[in-house]
């Protein structure tokens, strides 16, 4: 039986985090009170025109840019046109033939090894509102409208079909994601809708280039959504050509609870959406100095910052990869890093990618909690690995500190001074409780000194229990090796 | 002097002088609304108390001492397609039959500020559309010279209020020809300004890269003076322009010596009406003596305006009146029990028939299949007329033309002929496709005693000259002193 290869393309929709909205003055702030956050002009009123928020222009400039798009020196707004009670003009304001942005690409890592997604098109639109329908209520036999989300520019990143499972849609969404949130320019909180998604999906005869008949999937509210949806959707379409049927061209909806995608419409049902250049605005016309402005306030985006972290720290791209997904963290760390002199610094970020990739992160995680929330500031980490590294505490009693720091505050060396916890170096003392081991335990010594190494273990621990957990092991063992002649 | 026979700088400048009360001023203006309005129809609503609360208010403040705004005290009609805030705005439709502007126009705000008084919402064609103020959808204005005749339209009711003096200046709004037109109809002057120059915010748009809101007046100062109050970049309104907007009244008596107007050959051609035609060449005539210089041109486009228009204004149209659903504003079928069925019952029963019309044919025009060969096509064409005029005004200052090819029509002579209708504005609908400034103004009287008219255009901003041009013709004639009789007919 011929093998198939799937083809997916991605529209991503993603809210700008701006102040006001997209044409007019309203602010744009998440979970207000229904129809609190309106104007006539994003709720249509007659008469009134729209205005083009420039900070809407300038997320989208700064996401093109950092997605290597080239940018549209002159472009112009659409109307879209469909009536729906969410969208209050009946008519979407929207780009279509001279979008802001095209031909980019985004870099992913998947399991096969990195790969490149292009990017067709991004543009500028606005958002519609939000229907509340009262499902099998026999006193609200009607929809409630919320025009709070109209109006909140969106921008429309359209893929070229170059992803072909659902584990490279993911780390694209992911990686685009990470991008986005770098820049600032949105949250990019998929259940929050911050962040949507529709997937074109279609198979192919495995080994050929054309594109077979796609489906359109829609509501996929989540990460994990788009995985699913995206697997579930490769697999039917499979069933179909394997069992000798064909693909209809349709709009399918994602249903979570189920776990499956069902039609919603076919191709004949679709809107013929009579777009035309928008007379209210006037054409976007961008500046070579103003995109000059725009691209030096680029940050470094997280796949560059990842390799330099891994060439320029010696971090491993699991670790990199971990650490540069979320700009804060990647932020958290160098700062930590920051805090190290040379050479100790090259010799601290393996420990520190630890101590922050295990501890901290495992521990805020389980307190739902994000880095910028951390009870243990970047300065203090980094006093802490330094406590380790200079051997002052033992990676041992450095975890017992960490727990103090995590949950009342207060830096390590302070904690470390109060409690006593400081590693104990004094050869003396560390000699005595040696005594005292080999003297408890002839056996053990007995077998170090016959050339068993492994036996030496059991010494080592019976000292550093003597000591509370305080002499610095390597002393210990070896002064240990020392009395019994061992090497 | 009877007050409502004061020029609008007259009242306003007796008003700021304390000569005469903003009060007693919209009083008398009220009193001729009274009198004489069930005759003429050209008002679907007067606002007697808020004007007469208005009127007060200029009234206390130039008591105060405070400096009196330049239309202190001046009433003004305004066509019922602006929103004018707590009022009702109807647009002459059933749809907005019980709808209450929620905000000011930018037009409206800048008149509050200048110490104008809003004396009443004038009738017009259903959303603008139409010549004869017929597609309204509560009635028919008549022609203060002849009430069996039409006033014009669109904004025929504006038309009529400053003919009829019963306002001494009215807002209207042009998008083919809908001041101009009205304005020859009913012997006032009328002018349409460069698209840009007046902020269309708050204006119910019709076709929005051609609507524009002028105004009209008795005479070329008064019009002037209105427009200088309304002008000026707005910035609610991304295609007004940002410029600054110019004294009109020395170009009043610049006069018209070194000035050189073109007499485009497509505008004197079979089809114009023999007296219209004796009356415009009877203008050129003493425009010549006045000291104007007068070149033969050409606008090889001209025939294809009336197709360009009728396929991109009905094109905006059908995007623009898409809100008119009944979900948040204005009629709704209650008796609907699908959202698809509260679309159609709403809008069929909300939307008169020449609308209907319009949203169909613009429909159709931007469908995908027909887009290329109708909107692209038409938006084509229309770069071509606007080289005409580009080409033209490189040799000459000023266009002059008839404003209509015939005077007036009677009432009903053209309802069920929509292609003879549209040929009402054959003259105008080029101004608005390349954005120019247009005056009408009477330049005389058909053997039946209606008034005809004379279109002046200028260059984009040319607004100085057009207004030279017409000052100087106005200034040796008289057609405007001639005030109609609405009881005639």
């Amino acid at each position: 039986m011929a093998s198939f290869e799937p083809v997916i393309g991605l529209e991503v929709h993603v809210q700008l985090k701006t102040k006001s909205k997209v044409f007019c003055g309203c602010p744009t702030d998440f979970g207000a009170e229904p129809n609190s956050q309106i104007c006539p002009v994003c709720c249509g009123y007659p008469g009134v025109l729209p205005v083009l928020n420039r900070s809407a222009v300038e997320g989208l400039v700064r996401t093109a840019l950092a997605l290597d798009c080239r940018v549209n020196s002159r472009s112009v707004f659409a109307r879209k046109q469909y009536f729906y009670p969410d969208l209050p003009k009946n008519y979407q304001i929207s780009q279509y033939e001279l979008p802001l942005a095209e031909h980019g690409h985004l870099d992913i890592s998947t399991e096969a090894g990195p790969r490149r997604v292009r990017i067709h098109r991004i543009h500028l639109e606005e958002d519609a509102g939000k229907l509340l329908h009262a499902i099998g209520s026999r006193a609200l036999d009607y929809s409630l409208v919320d025009l709070n989300r109209t109006g909140i520019p969106l921008m429309e990143i359209v893929s070229e079909p170059d992803m072909h499972t659902a584990e490279e849609a993911a780390a694209y969404m992911e990686g685009l994601r990470a991008v986005l949130r770098y820049l600032g320019v949105s949250d990019c909180d998929m259940e929050k809708g911050f962040m949507r998604c529709d997937a074109n999906v279609s198979l192919r005869p495995a080994g050929t280039t054309g594109l077979g008949t796609k489906a359109e999937v829609k509501n996929m509210n989540s990460f994990r959504g788009v995985r699913d949806a995206l697997a579930y959707e490769i697999e039917r379409q499979t069933d179909l050509l394997e069992a000798g049927q064909k693909i209809v061209q349709e709009t399918r909806l994602w249903d979570a609870q189920k776990g499956s995608t069902h039609s919603m419409r076919s191709k004949e049902e679709a809107h013929d959406y009579r777009y035309f250049p928008e007379p209210d605005l006037v054409p976007i016309e961008l500046s070579e100095s103003f995109l000059d402005e725009l691209r030096r306030s680029l940050p470094e985006l997280p796949s560059v910052r990842r390799t330099r972290l891994e060439k320029e720290r010696g971090l491993s791209g699991y670790d990199a990869g971990v650490i540069t997904a979320e700009k804060p963290l990647a932020d958290y760390f160098e700062q930590a890093l920051a805090a190290f002199e040379e050479p100790l610094r090259r010799e601290a970020a393996k420990p520190l990618a630890n101590w922050l990739t295990t501890e901290l992160l495992g521990r805020l995680h389980a307190a739902q909690k994000g880095i910028e929330e951390s009870p243990i500031s970047s300065r203090r980490l980094a006093a802490l690995v330094r406590l380790v590294l200079k051997g002052t505490v033992s990676g041992k009693t450095a975890k017992t500190v960490f727990d103090d720091m995590f949950a009342g505050g207060g830096d390590p060396e302070t904690i470390v001074e109060q409690k006593g916890l400081t590693q104990i170096e004094d050869e003396v003392l560390i000699g005595r409780w040696a005594d005292e081991a080999i003297a408890g335990q002839p056996k053990s010594a007995q077998d170090v000194k016959a050339g068993k190494a492994a036996a030496l273990g059991a010494l080592v621990g019976a000292v550093l229990k003597k000591s509370g957990g305080r002499a610095n092991p390597q002393t210990v063992q070896r002064l240990l090796k020392q009395k019994l002649g061992a090497s | 002097m009877n007050l409502h026979e004061l020029s609008a700088r007259q009242i306003a400048e007796q008003v700021g002088a304390r000569k005469v009360s903003a009060e007693e001023v919209t009083n008398a203006f009220l009193a001729r609304i009274a009198a004489w309005d069930p005759r003429v129809k050209a008002f679907l609503s007067v606002l007697k108390d808020t004007a007469v609360a208005q009127a007060r208010a200029v009234d206390e403040q130039v008591r105060r001492g405070e400096k009196a705004g330049p239309l202190a005290g001046v009433p003004v009609a305004v066509k019922d397609n602006m929103c004018v805030r707590g009022t009702r705005t109807t647009c002459s439709s059933k749809i907005l039959e019980n709808f209450t502007a929620n905000y000011d126009a930018t037009v409206i705000a800048k008149l509050r500020a200048a110490g104008a008084v809003f004396i009443g919402k004038t009738n017009l064609d259903e959303f603008a559309m139409g010549s004869s103020t017929e597609n309204s959808a509560f009635f028919t204005t008549r022609n203060p010279w002849n009430t069996d005749y039409i006033p014009g339209g669109s904004s025929g009711g504006s038309a009529a209020a400053v003919a009829a003096r019963l306002a001494p200046l009215a807002l209207g709004s042009d998008t083919g020809g809908s001041i101009r037109q009205p304005a020859t109809c009913c012997g006032v002057v009328g002018m349409k300004p460069t698209y840009g120059l007046v902020s269309r915010f708050g204006l119910i748009a019709f076709a929005s890269s051609l609507d524009q809101i002028g105004p009209f007046a008795w005479n070329i100062a008064d019009a002037a003076a209105l427009l200088g109050v309304i002008a000026g970049h707005d910035p609610h309104d991304s295609t007004s322009v940002n410029r600054s907007v110019p004294d009109y009244l020395p170009a009043l008596t610049a006069g018209v010596k070194g000035l050189t107007a073109g007499l485009p050959e497509e505008y004197f051609r079979g089809g114009l009406d023999p007296e219209v035609e004796r009356a415009v060449e009877e203008s050129i005539r003493v425009l010549e003596k006045a000291g104007m210089r007068f070149e033969k041109i050409s606008l090889p486009h001209t025939d294809a305006a009336v197709s360009v228009y009728y396929i991109l204004a009905p094109s905006e149209a059908s995007a623009n009146l898409a809100r008119f659903d009944g979900v948040r504003y204005g009629t709704r079928a209650p008796e609907a029990t699908t959202l698809l069925e509260q679309y159609e019952l709403s809008r069929a029963r909300g939307f008169g028939p020449e609308v209907k019309r319009r949203i169909m044919l613009g429909t159709y025009a931007l469908s995908s299949g027909y887009y290329d060969a109708y909107y692209l096509k038409a938006q084509k064409v229309r770069t071509l007329i606007k080289r005409d005029f580009d080409d033209a005004f490189q040799k000459v200052d000023l266009i002059l033309t008839p404003t209509a090819p015939t005077p007036a029509f009677r009432i009903g002579e053209r309802t069920d002929d929509p292609l003879r209708m549209y040929l009402s504005d054959i003259f105008t609908i080029s101004c608005n496709l390349a954005g120019l400034p247009g005056l009408s103004m009477p330049c005389g009287f058909s053997s039946k005693g209606l008034p005809l008219g004379l279109q002046i255009l200028g260059k984009p901003f040319g607004e100085e000259q057009v207004f030279s041009a017409a000052a100087a013709y106005e200034q040796a004639t008289d057609w405007n002193r001639i005030p109609p009789e609405p009881s005639r007919g």
